[in-house]
């Protein structure tokens, strides 16, 4: 066999983004969302670069570099935000913030 | 290069998998730099090296140390671990993992059915192709990036100050002597007073301790 089919990279992008959005899904803790949303993030930017392997275009490499820009943006927006909920309610659960105050 | 993709891949999956079901949050971040290191692999398998080395520089490099930089200011100790471990029954991640996989498997029988024949043999993607893009038809792509990272990089700076939350925090620790002197006015975690804009607390409270 010569070369990975196309099918293989993108189930293997659906298998990450699908455990990013459990984990999105069932974790508490806020560090362990955003890392699950930097899980997802990955996952978009792996399905990119499949796509652009598999039919040889470099459009594929530029949105993955606008993912990652993406994901570097949100990730410091994120780590702000948990830095400040741990400074306001000492715990890092994010069901503690569920009201809308302040 | 199928050997690398395949062990790659699986790597992926076994470390993500570390990282949502790991109670303890610094080895959970170090599971995530594994699982981006074998994406980066797998880039590096399917032909496009320059985005390899950008997983590697932007993702692993710049992004899970700022996490690790958080998790351990933050000094989170065993107790929190022992927290998530309480969280982490399987009454709580059950219904969410059975949602996850069948929104999983339905697009992996659309992938099935869909056959694009596509066979990626390697190579082709370089960083010039994408130079000549991004600097070319796709230049707005770039303005907006740099807008977005302006935007995240006054966001971050504005919501993760600390100066302004020091102040309300010493007030449930010293509860009795916040009642004893009245004039001071009372600051909960959650409200600021009203009256002041730039830097509220640091005016009236702080100079008490």
């Amino acid at each position: 066999m010569n070369g990975v089919p196309m099918e293989h990279g993108l189930v293997l992008a659906s298998i990450l983004f699908a455990l990013g959005l459990g984990g999105l899904m069932f974790r508490r803790n806020m560090i362990f969302v955003l890392m699950s949303l930097e899980i997802m993030l990955n996952a978009a930017g792996l399905a990119f670069i499949v796509a652009g392997t598999g039919w040889q275009q470099p459009e594929g490499q530029v949105m993955f570099l606008l993912v990652i820009t993406l994901a570097a943006a949100e990730a410091s927006v994120g780590l702000a935000l948990l830095i400040q909920l741990y400074h306001r309610f000492k715990t890092l659960n994010i069901d503690v913030a569920s009201r809308m105050r302040g | 290069m199928e050997l690398a993709f395949y062990l790659s891949g699986l790597t992926a999956v076994l470390a993500t998998l570390g990282v949502i079901a790991n109670p303890n949050p610094v080895h959970g971040v170090l599971y995530l730099v594994v699982s981006l290191l074998a994406v980066a692999m797998v880039f590096f398998s399917l032909g496009a090296p320059f985005a390899g080395a950008l997983e590697i520089i932007v993702y692993a490099g710049a992004i899970m140390v700022l996490f690790v930089f958080v998790v351990m200011m933050l000094n989170l100790g065993q107790a929190a671990a022992e927290q998530e471990r309480l969280w982490l029954k399987p009454r709580t991640w059950l219904g969410p993992s059975l949602l996850a996989a069948v929104l999983l498997l339905t697009l992996i029988g659309l992938l099935w059915q869909g056959n694009t024949q596509a066979m990626i043999e390697g190579g082709g993607l370089t960083a010039k192709g994408a130079g000549t893009l991004l600097y070319g038809p796709w230049l707005l792509l770039v303005e907006l990036g740099a807008l977005l990272l302006l935007a995240a990089l006054v966001t971050a700076s504005h919501v993760g100050r600390t100066t302004p939350v020091a102040a309300p925090s010493p007030a449930p620790r010293d509860m009795p002597t916040q009642a004893a002197d009245q004039p001071v006015p009372r600051t909960t975690p959650g409200d600021k007073p009203p009256n002041t804009g730039g830097k509220p607390p640091n005016t009236g409270g702080e100079e008490v301790s």
